[in-house]
């Protein structure tokens, strides 16, 4: 049961994700690639990580691809339907890029697959204790790097 | 684990390509590209997750939440030079941008 939704899941992922890069108007491509993110974030849930989930949905697709959205319409893009989509000069070069990356993966993978190991799922609680006793500095570290952000954000939007 | 390791490792690549397809297909516009950035991202948050569901350890999750964040911190900063890119020169072309080699 739980494998059928996984694989059902993987297909959604990879086919929005694919129709979000072959898409000429840039807020369709955000919608597809939320689309993506939310069946990502049932796939971190079934991987026994509900709380990356949870923070996939608030703030991937809730906040960030709602940034890009509102930044996109601020923007006046003129008409995007005369965009051209990439021509065989541009996306050649990213093919054959990709299909080596894809191809060497791949090939290592399944030339010495992992072993099976015993199942022994993540509690939340023992994910509580690893971010703030082992990962503490780390956490302060983020919201001090969030604050910069937040500062270097509000000195390039500000008008002259 | 409900499925092997290998499978999610592979789904994690397959996303990972078409990101780096999405980088470098589209870049004449900087918009496309950083929604390539984020498909690249994403990718390695599941092999971060695979990962800690392989292993039992909760290491892989924290390290997905640290991307996370520093994800929100990167957009930020990055749609903001977007738009100030596109007061100065009222496009979003990445070709425009080129003042310093004049």
């Amino acid at each position: 049961m739980e494998q059928v939704v996984f694989y059902i899941l993987a297909a959604v992922v990879l086919i929005a994700t694919l129709f979000s890069i072959t898409e000429k108007h840039a807020v369709h491509a955000i919608i597809y690639l939320a689309t993506s993110f939310f069946a990502l974030a049932v796939i971190f849930y079934l991987l026994n990580a509900p709380l990356v989930a949870v923070f996939e949905v608030i703030i991937y697709a809730g906040a960030i691809m709602v940034l890009f959205l509102f930044v996109i319409m601020m923007l006046e893009l003129g008409h995007p339907e005369k965009i051209l989509l990439p021509g065989v000069r541009d996306w050649a070069p990213a093919l054959l890029l990709g299909v080596v990356t894809l191809a060497a993966f791949i090939l290592l993978v399944l030339h010495h697959p992992p072993p099976a190991l015993p199942a022994n799922p993540v509690k939340i609680r023992d994910f509580a204790t690893v971010l703030f006793r082992k990962y503490g500095v780390a956490v302060e570290i983020v919201s001090m790097q969030l604050l910069f952000a937040l500062v270097g954000a509000l000195y390039l939007g500000r008008r002259k | 684990m409900i499925v092997p390791l290998t499978h999610l490792l592979i789904l994690s690549t397959l996303i990972f390509t078409m990101g780096i397809f999405c980088l470098i297909a589209w870049r004449k516009n900087i918009i496309m590209m950083l929604i390539g950035i984020e498909i690249m991202l994403n990718a390695v948050i599941l092999a971060f997750v695979g990962g800690a569901a392989y292993w039992g350890s909760a290491d892989g999750q924290v390290f997905a939440l640290f991307i996370i964040a520093m994800t929100s911190a990167e957009v930020s900063l990055a749609l903001a030079l977007v738009v100030y890119l596109h007061r100065r020169k009222k496009s979003v072309d990445s070709d425009d941008f080129s003042t310093l080699r004049e």
